[in-house]
């Protein structure tokens, strides 16, 4: 069974809204039992949410910038990165959190309606926390590829010739 | 003249029934095309990049006829750890432009005025002119639903005469997706060695099977020196248009062929043999992802039809449906022009690949499985509205 949990997880991470009977066909288990497998998959975490990938970019009248900031933290003896992490992932306007090797130690994404918004943000809530030694805020300029999907990539349009042997 | 110079022989070539359906559905709007024989993915990143890179080194010249070192080498590799045959790089392996060419130098190689080429039908519709071109004479036995698509050696032996020289056989198969079992292949080899007969082995879509693997007729016992194993990059590596294949053989029908394709073609494309030892080399993982899809989109696919009362057989290979549309009461023909015409949805009718695929029709599922889905509802209502 677990070949074909990690299909279906495959599945849903590519499309959190293909239907169970088209899954049912594709992996070969009959429907009830895909619903099964999905709620399983919730209970043990594996599956965390329905999220959709939105191109903010192309909707109309939006605003919204984002930021990766490179955070240089003490560590806290006991607890390591962990309680300055959760410190930091509250604060709504933080999206992702990662303890990362190398030059710093956090790398925390950002996401506000302007620059000014972002910018506060780290000025006033992220470099006065305690352990937070530095921070180096990178603005994203623009999305080429985020989540594995290209964005205005031109996918749809099949290049073959209709009909072929 | 009335022939306009044409010769005898191309004269008697009937155009491929294919095109008839191209031009009908590629007039139309909003189509959704299962008649599309070759992979909706594009050619794996890394191998683009490995061919552009190429091609800015200046790697720009002819090759050597054979194709480049390098690549017969990971050829020679691949075919050994994927399908247990040996071949060497120096005398038995020949890179070609695509398959088709490798079909066509095997055929011209081999044939003599009026030898006789056994065709298994329903087949690859470019099979039976080939032979013709090169002065031979195809010869056709048919593959039947009865035993889901694959030939017997019954059959074929049955079919076998003083001038039998070769049969050519594809496995998996196009159209059908059947494919042969090392049993099927060891009772077949057996017909083969008793008659001294060759044999062409179309193994274009060996990659792709998704039960059991499809075996290479040359890894059956005493096969290796009677067979000519064509294949090539288009389908496994999502490589149709770079046009490459490649043929492995006995050394003496090698070096035959090979003479044929020094003067008529000197060599396949550099750049494409460039991108094609990329995709040897690090290509796998690609062609298991690729695989993966395919197998879900023909497990959906099979099961859809199935549903809707075109029973079809679970083909184990290639990206072809074959299910049977006997219940509608139409001809192959009618059935794809009418679903096309009233439904928007492009197939091939069964009969273009031999007389034995009347009363079927093939469906490609290298398609999106959001089109797949869209084209079985309105295959369901199509068969809905005739089957009553």
């Amino acid at each position: 069974m677990e070949q074909k949990e990690i299909e279906l997880l495959k599945l849903l991470e590519k499309n959190g809204r293909i239907d169970t009977n088209t899954i049912s066909k594709m992996i070969d288990v009959e429907p009830d039992k895909v619903e099964e497998m999905i709620a399983n998959l919730e209970k043990e975490h594996a599956i965390l949410g329905y999220s959709t990938l939105v191109d903010w970019s192309n909707v109309y009248e939006y605003e919204g910038v984002a930021a990766l900031i490179d955070v240089k933290v003490t560590p806290v003896r006991g607890v390591g990165f962990d309680k300055i992490a959760s410190r930091i992932y509250r604060f709504p306007e933080v999206k992702a959190v990662y303890l990362m090797s190398g030059a710093y130690d956090l790398s925390v994404s950002v996401e506000g309606k302007t620059m000014m918004e972002v910018s506060r943000f780290v000025s006033e809530k992220l470099s006065t926390l305690d352990t937070v030694i530095s921070t180096t805020t990178h603005f994203i300029l623009k999305k080429y590829k985020h989540d594995g999907i290209i964005l205005n990539d031109d996918e749809d349009n099949d290049k073959r010739i209709m009909v072929s042997p | 003249m009335s022939s306009y110079y044409l010769s005898q022989q191309v004269q008697e070539i009937k155009p491929s029934g294919i095109r008839k359906f191209f031009d009908l559905a590629s007039k139309m709007e909003n189509v959704i095309s299962l008649g599309v024989g070759e992979p909706d993915f594009v050619t794996p990143w890394s191998v683009i990049e490995a061919s552009y890179h190429s091609l800015e080194q200046g790697y720009t010249a002819y090759t050597a006829n054979a194709g480049l070192f390098e690549l017969r080498e990971e050829i020679s590799y691949y075919l050994e750890n994927n399908f247990d045959v040996t071949y060497s790089p120096e005398s038995q392996i020949l890179v070609t432009v695509g398959g088709s060419q490798a079909i066509d130098l095997s055929l011209r190689a081999i044939i003599d005025p009026g030898d006789e080429v056994i065709i298994v039908e329903p087949c690859f519709v470019a099979y039976s002119p080939i032979v013709s071109l090169a002065g031979g004479v195809p010869v056709t036995v048919s593959a039947t639903n009865d035993n889901a698509f694959k030939i017997t050696a019954e059959q074929i032996e049955q079919a076998i005469t003083k001038r039998t020289k070769a049969i050519i056989l594809c496995s998996p198969n196009n159209p059908t997706g059947a494919v042969l079992s090392k049993e099927d292949l060891t009772s077949i080899a057996a017909v083969v060695r008793k008659h001294d007969l060759l044999v062409i082995s179309d193994e274009i879509y060996a990659e792709l099977s998704y039960d059991d693997k499809a075996p290479s007729v040359a890894s059956i016992n005493g096969m290796k020196e009677r067979t000519i194993v064509v294949t090539g990059f288009s389908k496994a590596f999502a490589m149709t248009g770079w046009r490459l294949g490649y043929t492995v053989g006995p050394e003496k029908i090698i070096q035959a062929m090979l003479k044929i394709h020094q003067y008529t073609m000197m060599c396949a494309p550099t750049m494409a043999q460039h991108g094609a030892l990329e995709a040897l080399r690090n290509g796998s993982e690609s062609v298991q992802e690729m695989k993966t899809s395919y197998r879900q989109r023909r497990n959906f696919v099979v099961k859809a039809l199935n549903e809707m009362g075109l029973s079809c057989h679970l083909p184990g290979g290639a990206f072809y449906v074959f299910p049977s549309i006997k219940a509608t009461g139409m001809s192959s023909e009618e059935f794809a022009q009418r679903l096309l015409e009233e439904e928007r949805v492009a197939v091939v009718p069964g009969d273009v690949f031999g007389e034995s695929g009347e009363g079927y029709i093939r469906c490609s599922y290298a398609t999106s499985i959001k089109q797949l889905d869209q084209a079985m509802k309105r295959m369901s209502r199509f068969v809905e509205k005739y089957t009553k």
